[in-house]
Order: C-alpha cells, then sequence, then structure tokens
C-alpha cells in the first residue's frame, strides 16, 4: 500500500513482503506487506485475534521458542531478511527490543534486572555499567524514582514503575528498534499516560512498534496506525488519516466501534 | 414422599460414614502423635546428645546416631541437589514433549515410590559388595538415590509455575537459553525448589530400610565415611526390637526427635511455598 | 567489545546436553537395579530355578530357600491394608472435597499430609511397642469371638492372639497408605467439572447421589490408579511391618492372627546377616521379586493416573 508523500523522507527501518504466519496449520497473518519507518512510532490496532501480536513477535523471532510455529515470507530489517534459518537470533534480539502486557521484572535487584541484557551483548567495566545504568533509567523517565534504592529487588517496585524498569531494561541494550505489546494494559490511567510520554520522547532514538486495543492510545501516540482483522492488513496509513478519513468500510466501523 | 424419605436416609448414612472416616483417620494421626509426645518427651535428656549409644543395659546418649544420621543426609543431599536440579530443567524447560522426557517422566515418578529396601540391595550390589564392606558413603548414595525423585518432580513441577512471559521477556533482550533458565527461570522457582529439598531431607531423614545393608550401624563414634555408620533410625529399629527396657527408652527419644523434625521440616516447606511470590 | 554469538550457541549445547545426560540417569538407575540384582541373585536364580516361587522352605542352614512365605505375607497383608485403606479413604477424601467447611479443608487436608509424611520407623515402633499390646489384649479375643465363629472365613480369626502378626501388619499398612490413597482420590475427585456436578444437584440430587452418579463415574480411572499407587505402597513397605508381622518363616495355619514374614521384613532381618553365596543370592532374588512387583503395579498405576489427566487439561495428580 503506497503511502502518500510528505515533506519529510520516510526511511524503512524494517520492510515486510508477503509474510505468512502459521501455528501450526493454523494460518494466523495472510500475505503482509508493510513499511515500519526510522524514528516514528507504528501502531497495530484491530479486534483480538486478529493477529496483530502475532506480527509483533515475528519481528523478533519470538515464536522461535514454540515448536510449530513458522513464518513464510520476507522481513527485512535494514535489507536483511531476518526470517532466514541461519540469522543468529541472539544478535537480533538484540537490534529489537521487546516490552510485554505484563511487567516482568526479573527476581533480581533494579540494577541487575537492567545490567542483565546489556552483560548479553557488552563487556563494560563497572564505572562504565552504572553509566549505561543511569542512561536508561534516565530515558525510562525512572531514575529519580529509583536511583537511591538500586540495590532493591526489581519486584518491590509498583506496577506502572515496574513497567517503565521493563522499558529500561530494554532500552539499555540501545536496539534499533522496540516493540511494545499492549504495554498499558494492565496499568492504571496515570501510569498509562506517563508510558505515553515516554513513547513520544523515545522515538527520537528508536523505532517503536506498539499493538494496542486501546484507539486512543494509537491516535495519542503513533505516527502510523496499521488495521488488522483476521489475520490480514486491511488499511495502514499515517494515523490522522486513518482516524479521521478511514478507506475502507471495515476500519471505520471498528474505530467508530460498531465492531470489535 | 417415600421415595425422596429413603434418599434423603441414604443420603445421610452415606455422609455419616464419610464423617465417621474422616474422625477414624484422624483418631490414628493423633494417637500416634501422643504416644511420640508422651513416651518421648519422658524419654528426653541432656545426654542424648552427648553420650554414645550404650551396650544394653547401661546409660547413654544417641550422639553418634545423630552426627551418623546428620553426615549421611547431608552427603546425600550434596550428591542429589545438583543432580536432580539438573534433571528437573531437562524435563520442564526441554523435554516437555519429547519422547525422552516422558521415559524420564515416567521412570522417575515409579523411583518416587519404589520400595526403598529395594535401593538399598542396589546399591549393596553395586557398592558395598564390590568395596567388601558396609560404608557410610554407601548409606550417603542410598538416600541420594531415593532423594533425587521427590527432587526432579517438585523441581520439575516448580520451574512449570514460572509464567511464560518471564521467560520471554529474557530471550526478548537477546539472552541465550542457558542464561535464562539458570539466570531467570530457576530464581524464580528458588523458593519452589528450596522446598523440594526440604521435602526431601524430610523424606530420607526418616529412612531405615535402605540404610540397613548399606551404611549398616555402629555402635561407636566415627565419622570415617568407608566404615560402617551409626543413624538414628538404624538404632532405633535395633533398640526398639530389643526386650531392654534403657534401649527401649532411648528409642522413643529417637523417635521423637525425628518425628518432630520431619514434621518441622514439612511444615517449614508448606509455609515457604506458600510465600512464594509465584504463587 | 561484543560477545561472539558461537560462544553462546556452544553454552546452549553444552548446556542441553549436561542436563539429558542427568535426565537420562535416571533410567540408568531403573537398568541398573534390575540388571545389578538379577546378576547378584543368579546363583540363586540358577539353583533353584521356578521351584523358587512355589515352595515355602526357607532354611539358611540347609541351603534350601523358596520364596512362597514371604511373598503370602507381603500379599496378604497389602490386601489386608487395601481392604481397610480403601473405605477410609474414600470416605476421607469425600469429606474432604464434599462436605468439610470451607474453612476446615486447609487443615484437615494438611493433617492428613503430614500423617503420609510421619517416617515408617515411627509406625513400626508404635505398632510394636503401643497397638500390638491393646490389640492382642482387647480387640483380637473380640474378633476371635465373633467373626472367628463365622464358618470359611472363622478359620482366618483363630488360635493365638499375640497381638502381631499378619492382621496387625496389615493394619498398620493400612494407616500408613490412607494418607495416600486419600490425598490422589481428593485431587481427582476436584478435577471433576463443576458444571457435572451442578447439573445433577440441579435435577434434586442428594450429595451422595452426585457423588456416586458422577463425581465417581468421572473419576473412576483415577480412583483406581491411587488404589493401586497405594497398593504399590504397601507391597514396599519395610519398617512398618518389619516390626510387627512376628518375623516367623511359617506357614502353619490360614489364620491371620498368626506370625509371618514378608519379602521386606525377612530381608530386614536376615540380609545383614546372611552368610555371602546362595543365602544373599536367594535374599537378593527375593528383592528383584519385589521389585518387579511393585514395578508393574505403579506403572498401572501411574498410566491410569495419567489417562485421566489427559481428559481433563493435563492437571498433575498423584
Amino acid at each position: 500500500m503506497p503511502i502518500e508523500s510528505s515533506a519529510q523522507a520516510l526511511v524503512p527501518q524494517i520492510s515486510i513482503r508477503n509474510l505468512n504466519f502459521y501455528y501450526g496449520k493454523a494460518q494466523a497473518l495472510k500475505g503482509i506487506n508493510l513499511d515500519i519507518y526510522k524514528g516514528k512510532v507504528t501502531a497495530f490496532i484491530g479486534p483480538s485475534g486478529c493477529g496483530k501480536s502475532t506480527l509483533l513477535r515475528t519481528i523478533n523471532r519470538m515464536y522461535d521458542l514454540y515448536p510449530g510455529q513458522h513464518a513464510e515470507g520476507e522481513l527485512l530489517i535494514d535489507g536483511e531478511n531476518i526470517l532466514h534459518g541461519n540469522v543468529d537470533t541472539i544478535a537480533l534480539r538484540a537490534r529489537v527490543g521487546m516490552v510485554f502486557q505484563k511487567p516482568t521484572p526479573f527476581p533480581m535487584s533494579i540494577y541487575e534486572n537492567i545490567a542483565f541484557g546489556v552483560r548479553m551483548h557488552e563487556k563494560l567495566n563497572r564505572s562504565a555499567m552504572d553509566d549505561r545504568i543511569e542512561w536508561a533509567l534516565t530515558k525510562a523517565a525512572l531514575w529519580n524514582e529509583v536511583k537511591d534504592k538500586l540495590k532493591q529487588p526489581g519486584t518491590s517496585l509498583s506496577g506502572g514503575q515496574q513497567q517503565r524498569l521493563c522499558i529500561a531494561r530494554g532500552v539499555a541494550v540501545k536496539p534499533q528498534v522496540l516493540l511494545l505489546d499492549e504495554p498499558t494494559s494492565a496499568l492504571d490511567p496515570i501510569s498509562t499516560g506517563r508510558i505515553e510520554e515516554l513513547i513520544h520522547e523515545l522515538k527520537s532514538e528508536f523505532t517503536i512498534a506498539i499493538v494496542t486495543h486501546n484507539m486512543q492510545q494509537a491516535a495519542r501516540v503513533s505516527d502510523f496506525t496499521a488495521y488488522m482483522y483476521l489475520g490480514e492488513l486491511v488499511e495502514f496509513g499515517k494515523t490522522d488519516d486513518i482516524f479521521v478519513k478511514p478507506k475502507d468500510k471495515r476500519t471505520e466501523d471498528y474505530i467508530t466501534g460498531r465492531m470489535g | 414422599m417415600k421415595l425422596s424419605t429413603k434418599r434423603k436416609a441414604v443420603n445421610f448414612f452415606a455422609l455419616s460414614m464419610s464423617l465417621a472416616a474422616m474422625a477414624f483417620g484422624l483418631f490414628w494421626l493423633f494417637w500416634i502423635l501422643w504416644m511420640v509426645l508422651d513416651l518421648g518427651v519422658g524419654a528426653l535428656k541432656p545426654t542424648l546428645f552427648t553420650e554414645m549409644t550404650p551396650p544394653p543395659g547401661e546409660a547413654g546418649g544417641l550422639k553418634n546416631a545423630i552426627a551418623g544420621s546428620l553426615i549421611m543426609v547431608g552427603l546425600a543431599m550434596l550428591i542429589a541437589t545438583p543432580l536432580a536440579t539438573l534433571a528437573g530443567i531437562y524435563l520442564a524447560e526441554y523435554g516437555q514433549r519429547s519422547w525422552l522426557g516422558k521415559v524420564t517422566r515416567f521412570v522417575n515418578d515409579i523411583l518416587l515410590s519404589a520400595p526403598s529396601i529395594v535401593i538399598g540391595l542396589f546399591v549393596y550390589a553395586i557398592y558395598v559388595a564390590k568395596a567388601g564392606k558396609f560404608s557410610g558413603m554407601s548409606g550417603a548414595l542410598a538416600l541420594a538415590l531415593l532423594a533425587i525423585p521427590v527432587m526432579v518432580r517438585t523441581t520439575e513441577n516448580m520451574l512449570a509455575l514460572v509464567p511464560n512471559s518471564l521467560r520471554e521477556a529474557a530471550f526478548a533482550l537477546g539472552a541465550p537459553k542457558w542464561r535464562v533458565i539458570l539466570m531467570v527461570t530457576l530464581r524464580s522457582a528458588k523458593s519452589g525448589i528450596v522446598t523440594g529439598i526440604l521435602l526431601s531431607v524430610a523424606r530420607i531423614s526418616g529412612e531405615t530400610a535402605p540404610l540397613l545393608f548399606t551404611a549398616l550401624s555402629n555402635q561407636f563414634w566415627s565419622t570415617n565415611l568407608s566404615e560402617p555408620m551409626a543413624s538414628l533410625p538404624a538404632t532405633i529399629f535395633k533398640f526398639a526390637m530389643s526386650p531392654f527396657a534403657d534401649w527401649q527408652q532411648l528409642a522413643w527419644a529417637g523417635v521423637f526427635i525425628i518425628t518432630l523434625g520431619v514434621l518441622i521440616l514439612n511444615i517449614i516447606a508448606r509455609v515457604m511455598f506458600r510465600s512464594s511470590p509465584q504463587r | 567489545m561484543k560477545n561472539s554469538p558461537s560462544k553462546s550457541k556452544l553454552g546452549d549445547l553444552l548446556f542441553f546436553n549436561l542436563t539429558r545426560a542427568v535426565a537420562m540417569l535416571t533410567l540408568l538407575v531403573l537398568a541398573g537395579i534390575i540388571v545389578s540384582l538379577t546378576i547378584s541373585a543368579w546363583p540363586s536364580i540358577k539353583t533353584f530355578g521356578f521351584g523358587f516361587l512355589t515352595s515355602s522352605e526357607w532354611n539358611p542352614p540347609a541351603e534350601q530357600f523358596g520364596a512362597l512365605v514371604p511373598i503370602y505375607g507381603t500379599l496378604v497383608t497389602s490386601l489386608i491394608a487395601l481392604v481397610i485403606a480403601l473405605p477410609i479413604s474414600f470416605g476421607i477424601a469425600l469429606f474432604l472435597t464434599e462436605l468439610s467447611p470451607t474453612w476446615l479443608r486447609r487443615p484437615l487436608g494438611i493433617a492428613i499430609e503430614l500423617l503420609a509424611g510421619i517416617p515408617s520407623i515411627v509406625y513400626g515402633i508404635w505398632g510394636l511397642l503401643v497397638f500390638a499390646p491393646v490389640f492382642g489384649e482387647h480387640v483380637q479375643p473380640k474378633i476371635a469371638e465373633t467373626l472367628g465363629e463365622v464358618p470359611v472365613i472363622g478359620e482366618l480369626f483363630s488360635g493365638p492372639t499375640f497381638g502381631i502378626g499378619l492382621l496387625a501388619a496389615g493394619i498398620i499398612l493400612a494407616i500408613m497408605i490412607i494418607p495416600f490413597i486419600t490425598s490422589v482420590m481428593r485431587d481427582v475427585f476436584e478435577l471433576t467439572p463443576a458444571m457435572l456436578k451442578e447439573s445433577c444437584y440441579g435435577l434434586g440430587g442428594t450429595t451422595w447421589e452426585v457423588v456416586r452418579n458422577v463425581v465417581l463415574p468421572y473419576t473412576r480411572v483415577g480412583v483406581i490408579g491411587g488404589v493401586m499407587l497405594g497398593l504399590g505402597r504397601a507391597l514396599g513397605e519395610t519398617m512398618a511391618v518389619t516390626f510387627v508381622i512376628g518375623n516367623a518363616s511359617l506357614l502353619e495355619s490360614p489364620s491371620l492372627f498368626m506370625p509371618g514374614n514378608s519379602i521386606t521384613s525377612l530381608l530386614a532381618n536376615e540380609f545383614a546377616e546372611a552368610s555371602p553365596g546362595l543365602y544373599t543370592a536367594a535374599l537378593i532374588e527375593l528383592g528383584l521379586i519385589l521389585f518387579v512387583i511393585t514395578f508393574i503395579v505403579l506403572s498401572l498405576s501411574k498410566l491410569l493416573l495419567h489417562s485421566l489427566e489427559k481428559n481433563s487439561g493435563g492437571k498433575h495428580v498423584g
């Protein structure tokens, strides 16, 4: 689907071509074609089971963990097809970070939670690691709240803080892309607001793809929106266009609340 | 009208029998615990922990038996813990659906309930008969073989309780599987695994049968693992079966110590498991 | 400096193979038990052949060994235990799942599980020094006066009332296996879908009718599995039996009041003092027989429980 050209040049970071995805024999994604642009926030919306989370989990090959799930087609990140069997998933996941529905702090201290991912990919000395952790926590707008209790367990934080800790953990590895899978669905409105502000600030440095069931959220935080239904990409375009003048009847029905 | 009266009567009878069965079960529990308490506390004295097991007709304690039990149980857990944890990891993280995983789980469940005396015979056949003498080491080995299935089972169950989202979060950071397991999954299941260790200790510290053909017993103080070694259960067995009142009294003291220890371990294990965050 | 991907792949490969090797150790132990016991028992297997199972002579000085008496003792005590434990366990499980007020369920469940945690030697010493004297003095005479007078089965309840003997051993075993059977039964009863039970209650069924017509048929396989598990435990139990069975390798009277021997009690009493050679080999052959019997019983139990679990969404019981 072509996008109307705009003043600012759009550079695709991720290009998805003819992507099919299968859970065993059941097909969950059907011929997806889509570009995710560098430095932009792309939101995926659609009713439950439409394949939006599946698509997100294809981008960092999370499906590799489960036998029987497989993808066909092309998913290019900076020109490299990451669906190839010989792609190093560990290195891939260093480039593509992910934050989940529910906060997932590891059973270790706040400091160690963030250092865990960094140590997988880089050898830093003590002071460089300290700097990196402060940097990541600052990026996640959490530094001021936790700087005096870095040794405390990550699970001692509140739900909203835990989710920001998980964002900091993802950011600390310095990925190019950040995948957010309904990151605020388990949070209260105030925490949700803080995470949304954070997404705004992070997009200057990271390409962000977010799955959400909350349409207002998609409208607030994203530059581009993709509407998916039954494993197909129905409509993709600038968020303003999708929400103001959707081209497809199905998109319009969903957005105006007649479906889903 | 008549039919419903009959049905109600049958129901009342069945439920009364159920209540009676419950009372019957509790009756034995309380009778046994009461006798252990009554006769055991009466036999408790400080010399139990400072004097050796005596010849018949003399006063003495259980020092060497208690020490032997502690040594063998400790050594058995040192052998069993790493092995059982690794096997539990295989079952929970790698082999859920594989052929080997299924067979291993099945065999482990059988060994969990297999007669402990046969484990004693097995260690006798492969170790004691070859070494030519009974030894504390072979006793510890037999106890380890009894502890492993208990721990494999609990470790697998506890790892299975760790939410998958936590594993995915670690994988999403680009962590290789072995580090995900060791640093994240295993740590999350820590309190559950400690529960398994406590339950195993409770199980093996009362085991008598497998020690009879391996560690045998020893009337004297010995910490030499290549010599026969005394243990609390084996000493209780010998003393309780004897006609001597002194020995029988020491046996009751030993029973009290073991029962108390096992019950406390069971209760700690329960409390630990309940306070575990992953539940 | 970036960590190389091949290093983490190597780590994964090593760790996977390490855990798999240890898991295989479990299979090795099983094979080891069968092979090593067969080898050690070989002199006896070779000398007595199949006759080992049918001869009741156990005469160490003459080097004549037959397993009939201990096999009989093992089977009879386990059978007595099962006959007593089965209805009791069923009643307790019924009480815990359907009758008990909710606040009482947990403490009672824990009490029953604690009963399972008490080491068997405690049951043994209690059985010998507390239970057997009371049993011999007050209970056995009454059994002899009542059941002992009934034709045919009266034979089983006659003779001197020592307290200790096959019947006492069976009763102690019953007390030991009640918790095991109860907890399996409770777990499988809880697998019954609430909707099924509610449908029966909805038709005006009483609690007992719901249990008889819905819960029991639905969980039948699991209940049998639980009973087999208890049987497996009873067959292999050593200390509780050794203390009270009386340790006599005789088979003179059918009376359950008589002292006897089980495979486990014979092993516990004689093995450490047995002379090497045929005597030891015969005892090890007994152990092998016991292991094979319990292996079959426990396998059946696991298969039954497993098939119930599969039908009810993979909840692990037993």
